[in-house]
C-alpha cells in the first residue's frame, strides 16, 4: 500500500499525493505544535492566576516532596505487594467460582445457586463495608487458630470482593465461546468439568484478557482501600504526613507513584485489544 | 435377524411447546448408511442430537445395539463414546492444533497415552491425505480441510457409528467433494452412519436408505433409486421438485 502510493509520486512541489511516510511525519508535526501551543495556554493561564502560589504551596512544594518521599514509597511497596498477592488470589479463586456456575445440569444445582449467591451479595456490598467487616470485626473475634492480622483480612477482603466481579467477566468469556464447541467437546465423551476446562476456559480467556487487565488497574488503585484499617501503605503515609505538617504535597507523591504504575498498564491494554481486535480481523478475512 | 446397530421408537421432541419430533421410528442395521433428507427446520439435526443425548427427548426410545440409551441411570458419557457426531461447523477446537484436537478425546476420555493416541492420530491424518496438517491451528486450513480433521477426530475413539449433521452446508462448493470422498471412504470400511444432508446426488449415491423427513415424522424411506425416482408421498415429490428447480439435483 505504501510502496505502490509512493511509487507513484511525482517530483516538484505542488504534489497531490503525498507518499503515506511524508502525511505521517506531517501529522506527528501537527500534533506536537498543536500540543505545544495548548499545554502553553494552560500553563500560563495557571501559573498566571492570583491563586497559584497557595496551590503551589499547598501540593506542588519541592521541599515537601522530598521531605515525604521515603515514607510514601515505602508504603506504596506495601501496595504493591498487596496488589500482587491480591490479584493472583483473584484470577484463580474467580475463575473457579465462573467454572462451578457454568456448570449445566440438575445435579449441580446447589453449586451452581452457592456461586449465584457469592457473587450476587458481594456485588451488591460497598467493597470499604467489606474491608471493615472483615478488618476490624474478624480480629476483635480472636478467634483460635484465625489470623488476627488486619492486613490479612483487609487483603481477604479485597480477594472476596474483586474475585466476585472477576468470577462474572470470566462467565461471559465462557458464555462467548459458540455452543458447537462445548457440543462438540461432549459428543467426543469429555465430561462437563473437562469441557469447561480444556475446551471453553482457554478460549474464554482469550476473549477476556482487555477486561481482566482493565480490572487489574481498577485493584492496583483499590488496595490503598486498606489504609482504613490504619495499615502503613502509601495513602497512609501520605496522610500521616499531612496530619503532621498542613501540607498536602505528601498526596501528590502517592498520587505520582500510582499513576507510574498504571498508565503503562493501561497503554498495555490498549495495545494488547487492539492488536488482538487485528488478529481477528485478520483470520475472518 | 440380527439386533439393530441404532433404533428409534417413537421419539419425540418439541422445543419450548414447539414440536420438532413427532414420532420417529428408525431401524438401522450394522453398516447401513442411511441419508436424512428434507427442508430446512424439519428436525434433521435435532435428531442426531438426540441420538448423541445431546438434547433429551421427551418421549420414546432410542436402543444402540438394542439396549436402552435413553432409560434413566445411563451414563451419557458412556454412549457418546461409543459414537462419533460431526455438525455443520465449529466443530474444530481453535486453540488447539489439529494433532491435539485429534488426540484429546483418546488421552482424557480412553485413556490413551500421548504417544499412542498420536500415532493413531498421524495414522488417520495419512489415511485421508492431511498428514502434513498435524501441527497447523484449525484457522489455517480450508473448511474442507477443518472438516475433514473433524471428521478423524471423531474416528480416532473408533466409533460404531458415525452421525454426520450437513457437514458440507457451510462449505464453498468447491470444497463439498473433498468431504464427501472422505464419507464415501468411510462406507467402504463399513462404517454405520447417519447422515443428515442437502446434497441430493451425494445421497443417491452413498444412501442404502433415505428418509425424508416433514412434519416432525419420516414421512417416507426406502431405497435411493426410490425415493428420488418414484417417490410415493405428494410432499416428498413437491420438495424433490423444489431441489431440482434450484438445480442441486
Amino acid at each position: 500500500m505504501r510502496a505502490s502510493r509512493s511509487g507513484r509520486r511525482g517530483p516538484g512541489l505542488f504534489r497531490s499525493r503525498r507518499s503515506g511516510r511524508e502525511e505521517g511525519a506531517r501529522a506527528a508535526l501537527v500534533a506536537f505544535v498543536s500540543s505545544i501551543v495548548f499545554l502553553a495556554v494552560v500553563g500560563w493561564v495557571v501559573l498566571t492566576s492570583e491563586a497559584w502560589p497557595a496551590v503551589q504551596r499547598q501540593f506542588f512544594s519541592w521541599d515537601h516532596l522530598v521531605a515525604s518521599w521515603p515514607a510514601v514509597l515505602g508504603g506504596f511497596w506495601l501496595d504493591v505487594r498487596m496488589f500482587l498477592v491480591a490479584e493472583v488470589l483473584i484470577l484463580v479463586i474467580a475463575l473457579v467460582v465462573a467454572m462451578i456456575r457454568s456448570l449445566r445440569g440438575p445435579a449441580f444445582f446447589p453449586l451452581r445457586a452457592l456461586a449465584v449467591v457469592y457473587i450476587d451479595f458481594i456485588r451488591g456490598v460497598p467493597i470499604i463495608l467489606l474491608i471493615l467487616l472483615l478488618g476490624f470485626g474478624v480480629p476483635a473475634l480472636q478467634l483460635p487458630g484465625v489470623p488476627n492480622s488486619p492486613l490479612f483480612w483487609g487483603l481477604a477482603a479485597l480477594v472476596i470482593s474483586y474475585s466476585a466481579y472477576t468470577a462474572e467477566v470470566y462467565r461471559a468469556g465462557i458464555e462467548s465461546v459458540h455452543e458447537s464447541q462445548r457440543m462438540s467437546a461432549r459428543s467426543l465423551g469429555l465430561t462437563q468439568m473437562q469441557t469447561i476446562r480444556y475446551v471453553l476456559v482457554p478460549q474464554a480467556i482469550r476473549n477476556v484478557v482487555p477486561a481482566l487487565l482493565n480490572g487489574l488497574i481498577s485493584l492496583q488503585k483499590d488496595v490503598a482501600l486498606v489504609f482504613i484499617l490504619g495499615i502503613r501503605e502509601g495513602v497512609r503515609e501520605a496522610q500521616i504526613y499531612t496530619a503532621r505538617t498542613f501540607n498536602y504535597t505528601s498526596y501528590v507523591a502517592a498520587t505520582i507513584l500510582f499513576l507510574l504504575v498504571s498508565i503503562p498498564v493501561a497503554r498495555f491494554t490498549d495495545w494488547y485489544t487492539e492488536r488482538d481486535r487485528r488478529r481477528k480481523q485478520a483470520v475472518s478475512t | 435377524m440380527t439386533v439393530p446397530k441404532l433404533e428409534l421408537r417413537d421419539v419425540r421432541k418439541a422445543f419450548d411447546g414447539t414440536p420438532v419430533l413427532e414420532g420417529i421410528d428408525l431401524v438401522v442395521r450394522p453398516h447401513d448408511v442411511i441419508c436424512l433428507i428434507g427442508a430446512s427446520g424439519s428436525g434433521k439435526s435435532t435428531l442426531l442430537k438426540c441420538v448423541n443425548l445431546l438434547v433429551p427427548i421427551d418421549e420414546g426410545q432410542i436402543l444402540l445395539d438394542g439396549e436402552d440409551i435413553t432409560a434413566p441411570g445411563v451414563n451419557p458419557n458412556r454412549v457418546r463414546e461409543r459414537m462419533g457426531i460431526v455438525f455443520q461447523r465449529f466443530n474444530l477446537f481453535p486453540h488447539m492444533t489439529v494433532l491435539d484436537n485429534i488426540t484429546l478425546a483418546p488421552r482424557k476420555v480412553h485413556g490413551a497415552t500421548r504417544d499412542e493416541a498420536e500415532a493413531r492420530a498421524r495414522e488417520l491424518l495419512g489415511r485421508f491425505g492431511l498428514e502434513d496438517k498435524a501441527d497447523e491451528y484449525p484457522d489455517r486450513l480450508s473448511g474442507g480441510q477443518q472438516q475433514r480433521v473433524a471428521i478423524i477426530r471423531s474416528l480416532a475413539t473408533d466409533p460404531e457409528l458415525m452421525l454426520l449433521d450437513e457437514v458440507t452446508s457451510a462449505l464453498d462448493p468447491e470444497l463439498i467433494a473433498e468431504v464427501l470422498d472422505v464419507i464415501r471412504d468411510l462406507k467402504s470400511a463399513g462404517m454405520t452412519m447417519l447422515i443428515a444432508t442437502h446434497e441430493m446426488g451425494f445421497a443417491r449415491d452413498v444412501a442404502d436408505r433415505v428418509c425424508f423427513l416433514d412434519g416432525g415424522v419420516i414421512l417416507e424411506q426406502g431405497p435411493p433409486a426410490e425415493i428420488f425416482a418414484r417417490p410415493r408421498e405428494e410432499r416428498t415429490r413437491r420438495f424433490l421438485q423444489r431441489i431440482v428447480e434450484a438445480g442441486r439435483l
